[in-house]
């Protein structure tokens, strides 16, 4: 089984996130709302502040306690069908929640294992913490390490420096499976890795994905990677999502000029000689946002109601594609243009 | 044409564990002047030591540099103090190389002055007004009193970019220098290269591991594809994209992701031997690329060394003996139990 549509698992609902600074308020998610699907991979693509870590830490309640949370609901639904809504959990219910329901591995978790354990000690560790005996945890990493490709004996008993980055992120991603949960976040699994390395993590995760048939939020910047992995694509820009839709919804019929805009940035490999555009601007300020839509002043298709009235998102392609953007016809007709291309 | 620069037969080794490692093997490599060419391969291969070479920021352990035409030891002290300036190297993370207690105005001013390049205080005021609109960091009166932290990432490359311009060079290594920095920022970055190079006429080297980056940018210039200290193909981007002729580039372009769900899902898949990357100390015989290599040759390939040369079915130079030697390549039986699909 893979992507089931009916089937959501996880429904977030106007979900907000300020961070107290010194500055004043930073907000850095603002009335985010999506549903994740059983099998279905979400990728969350956007640059650098526009609030995909933080959006994807208050999903499994691990802000910092400078941050408030705020909205209509995280609504979880169990196995066997049950509900919950994590805005709602105490401590207790998020601990047991997390890895055995949710798991995520971190940004930049590669360079921050802990130099001292050893992968074993790492898995029973997390698995005694939900009750798991440590035959039952070392007969289940072994296969999942098998799984992504390692030698499961050796990598074992591994201290994580003994390990290159791309062994080592295919050990987290086995780890954060040992609990079988039906939620995995990554956060840049991809990112500084190489090539290859970025080939087989792929790989792997689409084989694990496969025979295990859970659900992934992928959080990148790097396109090319939502465009390989995703069965949806979410474009993040300053706190918000700004469009959402099925991974060739958003790469050939963007409806954000956002969206459009990092397309056209973003080299392909195959495809002879481009012109790309970069955007111009940085990404505004969250303390102090822009009026209207937060793209602005940024935006090749802006017009007037641009600057001060934000745009609400709107459904396309039978409600399964949506999108916040006054110039969405222009958009579209751009991208219909020019985003569809035959390789070299 | 003599080429602005030349190494010939460049070794460089470093010591480690009290054990040379051979970082860089017999690298031979023409830059042609006010061209483009890109170094690429995976993370240890050897891209930043060749670039430091290039630059003069490190010596080779033995064989040459030339610098039009003539070894750099055959130039007296003023002459190599010259060409050294003609050669900078621009750093990849401009929050490590520009000072934080300096203003951007001093950030310039210092090799300016150091290096007497303007006369005068007015002189050295104008020059840093040029160089702050020549890559676009304008109005210059907003940044020059500025400190690094106060920009954000493309700004303090740019900022980079012009101090490496202070000196008036011919030729600029360009390592990572936009990897840090955003999608939407690096396209900026990159045509702001250009067009330096276009109205400097400067010869740029580029180094990144970013496959699509590096064709965009070096698109009517050259690629060279390192490996284990070693460049194992070189040529004309367009072909080199187009037609990769040695393995190793075979399988890196088939493993690069592309932005577009169509094109990434249907591409090719070429599965190596093994995933894992051999030591720089303990480098395999014969081409060092052959224990991952679907289609090596078994008593070819694991002999003698493979030097870059021409092969019939290609432009590019290649270091690579069946490919030389016209052998088709087939992917090797010992190897098709690895083989799989990842579509
Ligand atoms: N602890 C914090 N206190 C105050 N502001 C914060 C904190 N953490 C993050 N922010 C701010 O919140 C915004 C969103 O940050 P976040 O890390 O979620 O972005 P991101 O999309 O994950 O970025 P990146 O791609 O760089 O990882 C940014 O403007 C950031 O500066
Ligand atoms: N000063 C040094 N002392 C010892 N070893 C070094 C030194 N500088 C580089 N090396 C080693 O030389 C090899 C090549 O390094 P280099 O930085 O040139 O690679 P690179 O291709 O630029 O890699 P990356 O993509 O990670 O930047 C690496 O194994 C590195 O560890
Ligand atoms: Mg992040
Ligand atoms: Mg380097």
């Amino acid at each position: 089984m893979t992507y089931d549509p009916n089937h959501v698992v996880l429904s977030v609902r106007d979900l907000s996130v300020n961070y107290r600074a010194e500055r004043g308020l930073v907000r850095a998610v603002s009335k985010a709302s999506f549903d994740l699907h059983a099998g279905e991979t979400l990728a969350l693509i956007g640059e650098s502040g526009c609030g995909k870590t933080t959006l994807n830490l208050a999903l499994i309640r691990q802000l910092p306690k400078t941050a408030s949370i705020d909205g209509n609901g995280i609504l979880y639904t169990y196995r066997d069908g049950r509900q919950t809504d994590i805005l709602k959990f105490s401590d207790r219910d998020m601990r047991r929640y997390l890895w055995s329901e949710c798991s995520m591995v971190f940004q930049g978790a590669l360079n921050s294992l802990n130099p001292v354990i050893r992968v074993s000690d790492m898995v029973y560790d997390t698995a005694a913490a939900h009750g798991i005996g440590r035959d039952e945890a070392r007969k289940r990493a072994l296969r999942l390490l098998e799984q992504v490709r390692l030698d499961p004996e050796r990598v074992m008993r591994s201290y994580p420096h003994e390990l290159s980055g791309g062994m080592r992120q295919r050990v987290l991603l086995a780890v954060s499976l040992i609990l079988r949960p039906q939620v995995v976040i990554m956060d840049e699994p991809t990112t500084a890795v190489d090539i290859l390395t970025q080939r087989s993590i792929l790989d792997v995760l689409k084989l694990l994905r496969e025979e295990l048939n859970f659900s992934v939020i992928f959080i990148s910047h790097d396109l090319a990677v939502a465009a390989e992995i995703a069965d949806t694509v979410a474009t993040m820009y300053a706190g918000e999502i700004v469009e959402i839709g099925p991974v060739n919804e958003v790469f050939y019929r963007s409806r954000h000029a956002y969206t459009l805009s990092l397309l056209n940035a973003a080299p392909r490999l195959s495809v002879g000689a481009e012109k790309l555009e970069s955007i111009p601007g940085k990404p505004p300020d969250l303390i102090d946002p822009p009026a209207g839509c937060k793209f602005h002043e940024r935006c090749a298709f802006v017009t007037d109601i641009c600057r001060h009235t934000p745009p609400p998102l709107v459904a396309y392609n039978d409600g399964t594609h949506l999108a916040s953007c006054y110039e969405m016809e222009r958009v579209l007709a751009q991208a219909q243009a020019t985003r569809k291309v035959s390789p070299l | 044409m003599t080429p602005v620069i030349e190494l010939r037969g460049v070794n460089r080794t470093f010591i480690k564990d009290r054990k040379p490692i051979p970082v860089l093997q017999d690298i031979n490599l023409g830059i042609e002047e006010n061209e483009i060419i890109c170094l690429v391969g995976e993370s240890g291969c050897g891209k930043t030591t060749t670039g430091k070479i290039i630059s003069g920021l490190l010596q080779p352990s033995s064989g040459e540099m030339l610098f039009r035409g003539r070894p750099i030891s055959s130039y007296d002290r003023k002459e190599q103090a010259v060409i050294r300036r003609q050669l900078q190297l621009v750093h990849q993370d401009p929050f490590a190389s520009l000072n934080p207690a300096h203003t951007i105005g001093d950030i310039l001013g210092f090799p300016l002055k150091r290096h007497r390049m303007v006369d005068g205080i007015s002189g050295v005021r104008r020059r840093i007004w040029e160089l702050l609109t020549m890559v676009d960091l304008t109005p210059p009166g907003d940044i020059v009193n500025k400190y690094p932290h106060q920009l954000s990432g493309g700004q303090r490359q740019r900022v980079s970019i012009a101090r490496s311009l202070t000196v008036n060079p011919k030729l600029i290594v360009a390592d990572e220098a936009v990897s840090m920095v955003d999608v939407s920022i690096r396209i900026s970055l990159l045509k702001m290269l250009h067009e330096l190079r276009e109205r400097l006429g400067l010869t740029i080297v580029f180094i990144t591991h970013d496959l699509a980056l590096a064709k965009y940018f070096a698109w009517e210039g050259r690629i060279a594809v390192m490996y284990l200290g070693r460049i194992v193909e070189i040529g004309r981007t367009q072909d080199v994209i187009a037609s990769p002729a040695h393995p190793y580039t075979r399988a890196l372009l088939a493993a690069v992701p592309e932005a577009d769900p169509d094109l990434t899902r249907h591409k090719q898949v070429l599965r190596l031997r093994s995933d894992d990357i051999p030591s720089l100390s303990d480098i395999p015989p014969g081409c060092a690329f052959h224990p991952r290599c679907p289609f090596h040759v078994p008593g070819l390939c694991d002999g003698v060394v493979p030097a870059l040369g021409d092969g019939p079915g290609f432009s590019q130079q290649v270091a690579c003996l069946p490919l030389q030697q016209g052998i088709p390549l087939v992917v090797n039986q010992t190897s098709t139990q690895n083989a799989g699909q990842h579509v």
